[in-house]
Formats: structure tokens, C-alpha cells, sequence
């Protein structure tokens, strides 16, 4: 059996592989968010606010989390409709500060003490569960219409569109699944912590998540949960360097980056390693 | 008269003080082949852009068999039948050859956010295999047989040419604009293009082609409209155009 440390460790690392997908999604269709962190406060909020006030059964609370995200995402993908690369990020982090600076005066929310006594309803095997599911469902997208739909439009906007892709209905789903699925990394998030506040889901997350994708490589969803689990277990790793750990987590990531600023897992990479998985089948 | 495919009237566009196309009419009659040729900033591509949708007119109408168009999304116009390839090439450079010709398929096909949660697991869904199964025949149609799974921006120049023209074909348009699809292929090349293009039109995709390789502007097209300074200055069969004493002075006479 697993220590509590340790389980404790893989349910945040799986947390953590959640929201990097979450930022996976959009950023596979070329739209690049900095604002994870606040459908993540909008799912975690959400769902706490059902268990604790309501009795909400924790499956249904959950279901909730990822609903209001998802919505959530929907409406930010409007914006996004118009914006671009860098301008983009900033109206994302705009709105993970909104949502920050919302709880954070909400009194029904708890404010600036947060919202305490969340009934403890996560365990591994909902983190890995979910971490299933969209391990399955990113595999599949990768080679369905959807999906092409958008990597094309991460491509070249004006050529998918001129070969008969709707632009705007796959920016809003592709805004509104990332909604969805950081939505639903909160409401694991708060209902394992068991206490949250509106600090938790600010810049910092945001763009840890962010990092955390970029870190693991763009060009496939393996790299979102290759690079969250690395930089989420890391910090444990590091434990014995003590005070000097963030240093040292800061150098390794910077180190990586600049020897491989496509991410650790790149096209060549993967295209290496699905070879040789051809070539193993072909074998038989 | 039939109602020709496309029809353009009072077509005019300006880029801030710079008239790009002014009022321009013109009819591409459903069939055959149709080019359109005039000097660099004539307006030959700003023309293409306004009937895909990838800009809007000042004014004027566009009709596609008989429907104003000129209001409509880009990817609307793809699904009623009209599709392009590009001046300079963009492939999606992430996507193999075969994925890019499936990217066409897009207005074809159908499938969401949720499809790929659907269906018998760790197979590949039905819609997806015929999907493939008719991408594979485009490819064998424009001589891309077995290069499917090749990065698209691997391939040679001319071979990516023919792709784009793969992808547009994937749309199955009914009229199918190629924008200069000669520009810096061989002459070998360029020989094939013209058969492949042939073979497209006669399986009842009427083209609108800009080219300047003259050569194949004669062999090829029914029709010529030669555009100057965003307007229309001689119309008609290839070899009267060339003798018009208009076009050579703009055209030809400055080669």
C-alpha cells in the first residue's frame, strides 16, 4: 500500500496532468490561454459551494465544477474570436484575475479567509479515473475531424477556413472543453485540500499550468502529462537541496528549456517513438 | 442562357487609398475552364479573396448558381462548393500528406467535441475509415500515391502543389479556384499539372485559374478575362484575347 505522503503526491500530480491538459485543448487549436487558474476557481468554488451548502452529492457537485468551467470557457472564447497570440494571453490572465478578485469578495465564498470545511470526497482512483478518460478521449481526437480542425487552425487560420473549417464554433468548443476539464481539476482540487481560497487559483497557477504543457512540448497531449507530472513530483524530488529548492526547480526547467525550447517531447521525438511502435506491431 | 456559376457584378474593393478591383463583372460559365490573367496588382488574387470569403467587397454582388454569396463565412462558401489553393503555398505544415487532404473532407464529414468519446474503443470509427478510403483516392488522383503518411512540408515543390490541390479537391468543389498552381514548377512539372487539371475539369469541376505561364493559359482555358489596374480590359477565347491590342500593350507587351 501506498503511504498518505505518497498518495497525497500522485493526486496532486494528477491534478496537476488535468489542468496542463486543460491548457492543452485550447493551445491545440493555436489558442493560448494564461488563465487555467480561474476555471479552476470556478469548478472548485462551485462544487464546494453544492457539497457544503446543499448536500450535493460529491459526483453530481463535480459534474457542476466541469459544467460551470465549461460555460465559463465558452463566454472567454468570444474574445478570443478576435484576439491573438500575445494579446490573447493577456485577456486570458485578465480574466483568472477577475475570477480571483470575484471570490475574493464574495462573502457567501468565504472572501479573502476562504471557504473551509469541504467534505473530503477525492480519492486516487477519481483522479485516476478521470485521467483516463482524457488520456482516451485525447488519443482519439488526434486522429478525428475534430481534431485536425484544430491543428489546422494552430496552422494557418485563414487556410483552414478557406478549405471549410467554421473558425468560430471550433474556438468556443475548443475555449469551452478546457473550461470543462480545468473545471473538473478544481473540483478534485477542493474537495481534497478541503479548503480553498481565491489565492490558490491565481497567476501563479495559471501559469504553472501553462509551463507544466510547454515544458512537457506542444506538439502532442503526452506532453502536457509527460511535463506536469515531471515538474509536479520534481519539488518532492528536491526536497534534501531545503531552502534552496525553488532555485534549483527554476534552474532545471530553465536548463531544459534552453536545450530543448520545443519541449521535452517534440515532433521528432514522437515521431521516433511511433515508429518504433509501428515497426514493434509490424513485427507482431 | 443558363445561369452562369459564378457570377460577379459591380465588384469593387479598395486597400485605404488603393483601388484593388473596381467594379468588375464577370461570369464564369459552369464547366470548363476559365483564367484570368493581368499584370502583378491587377487584382487577380484580391478577386479570388473576394469570392472564397477570405475578405469582404465594398460592393457589389457575388452569385454561386444563382445565390448571392458575398454575406457568407468563408467555410460556408467551401460547403456550398466553391474551394481555392494558394498563390504561396500553406499546407499545414504540423499534418502528414494524407491529414491534410483529410482536412478537406471537413465540410463533408461529420463529428464533434464528443465523437471521439463515442464508438467501439481502440477501433477506428466507421465515418474515419471511409473518410480515409476517399482521402487515399484524391491522393491516387493527383499522383500522391504512397507518400500518405510523409509530412506534408517534406515533400518536393511541385508535389506540394499538386496536395493543395488534393485538399481542394476533398471539398468536392464545383468550382475550383487555383491561384498561378504553375508558379516555379519546371516544365516537366508544369506538363502534368496542365493533365491533372484536365482530368479534374473533365470529371465536372469547372475551374477559375490565375496563371502566368502563357502556355498554359492557351492550352488550357475556354475563356481569358484580363484584368489591369482592377479592371476588366478584353474577354474571350484565348487566341483573340492575345491579339487584342489592349492586353498586349498591358500585358504581354511588358514581358
Amino acid at each position: 500500500m501506498l503511504s498518505d505522503h505518497a498518495v497525497s503526491i500522485l493526486i496532486f500530480a494528477g491534478i496537476d496532468v488535468i489542468m496542463a491538459l486543460s491548457f492543452y485543448l485550447p493551445a491545440s487549436a493555436g489558442q493560448l490561454s494564461a488563465g487555467q487558474g480561474g476555471f479552476m476557481a470556478l469548478g472548485a468554488y462551485t462544487s464546494a459551494y453544492l457539497t457544503v451548502q446543499h448536500g450535493t452529492p460529491f459526483p453530481l457537485a463535480l459534474a457542476a465544477g466541469g459544467l460551470v468551467g465549461g460555460l465559463v470557457g465558452f463566454a472567454v472564447g468570444f474574445p478570443a474570436l478576435r484576439l491573438r497570440g500575445l494579446y490573447l494571453v493577456l485577456v486570458t490572465f485578465g480574466f483568472g484575475e477577475m475570477v480571483r478578485v470575484l471570490f475574493l469578495n464574495a462573502p457567501a465564498f468565504g472572501g479573502p479567509a476562504g471557504f473551509a470545511g469541504i467534505p473530503p470526497a477525492t480519492t486516487l482512483w477519481h483522479v485516476l479515473g478521470l485521467l483516463i478518460v482524457l488520456v482516451y478521449f485525447f488519443m482519439r481526437l488526434a486522429g478525428s475531424r475534430m481534431g485536425r480542425a484544430f491543428a489546422a487552425l494552430r496552422d494557418d487560420e485563414a487556410a483552414a477556413e478557406a478549405m471549410g473549417v467554421n473558425s468560430t464554433y471550433v474556438k468556443l468548443a475548443a475555449f469551452a472543453a478546457g473550461g470543462v476539464i480545468a473545471g473538473l481539476g478544481g473540483a478534485l482540487y477542493a474537495h481534497y485540500t478541503l479548503f480553498i481560497d481565491p489565492e490558490a487559483f491565481g497567476v501563479g497557477r495559471s501559469l504553472f499550468v501553462m509551463l507544466y504543457a510547454v515544458f512537457g512540448g506542444l506538439a502532442s497531449f503526452w506532453g502536457a502529462v509527460v511535463g506536469a507530472a515531471i515538474l509536479s513530483v520534481l519539488p518532492e524530488l528536491l526536497r534534501w537541496v531545503k531552502d534552496w529548492r525553488e532555485i534549483f526547480y527554476g534552474l532545471l526547467v530553465l536548463t531544459l528549456m534552453l536545450v530543448r525550447p520545443q519541449g521535452l517531447l517534440d515532433a521528432t521525438l514522437l515521431a521516433r517513438i511511433s515508429l518504433r511502435g509501428e515497426r514493434a506491431a509490424a513485427r507482431g | 442562357m443558363s445561369v452562369p456559376l459564378l457570377a460577379v457584378d459591380g465588384l469593387s474593393r479598395s486597400f485605404g487609398k488603393l483601388v484593388v478591383l473596381s467594379k468588375l463583372d464577370l461570369a464564369v460559365e459552369a464547366g470548363g475552364v476559365h483564367a484570368i490573367i493581368g499584370p502583378n496588382g491587377a487584382g487577380k488574387t484580391t478577386f479570388f479573396n473576394l469570392v472564397t470569403g477570405a475578405l469582404g467587397p465594398d460592393a457589389g454582388h457575388i452569385r454561386f448558381a444563382g445565390r448571392e454569396i458575398g454575406e457568407l463565412a468563408s467555410y460556408r462558401r467551401t460547403a456550398l462548393g466553391i474551394c481555392r489553393t494558394f498563390q504561396n503555398i500553406r499546407l499545414f505544415g504540423s499534418m502528414t500528406v494524407l491529414e491534410n487532404v483529410l482536412l478537406g473532407l471537413h465540410c463533408r464529414t461529420h463529428g464533434g467535441l464528443l465523437s471521439p468519446l463515442l464508438g467501439v474503443p481502440f477501433r477506428r470509427p466507421r465515418a474515419e475509415v471511409s473518410a480515409r478510403a476517399r482521402a487515399g483516392e484524391i491522393l491516387d488522383l493527383v499522383g500522391l500515391t504512397g507518400k500518405a503518411d510523409r509530412p506534408a512540408m517534406e515533400l518536393p515543390y511541385g508535389e506540394q502543389r499538386r496536395l493543395e490541390i488534393a485538399r481542394a479537391l476533398a471539398s468536392t468543389p464545383r468550382l475550383l479556384l487555383l491561384d498561378e498552381p504553375s508558379a516555379g514548377m519546371n516544365m516537366q512539372e508544369t506538363i502534368e499539372l496542365e493533365a491533372l487539371i484536365e482530368q479534374v475539369n473533365r470529371r465536372g469541376v469547372t475551374i477559375l485559374l490565375i496563371e502566368h505561364k502563357m502556355s498554359l493559359v492557351m492550352k488550357l482555358s475556354r475563356v481569358v478575362t484580363v484584368l489591369n489596374f482592377g479592371q476588366k480590359i478584353a474577354e474571350g477565347p484565348p487566341a483573340v484575347v492575345q491579339r487584342d491590342p489592349r492586353v498586349i500593350e498591358a500585358y504581354l507587351g511588358s514581358e
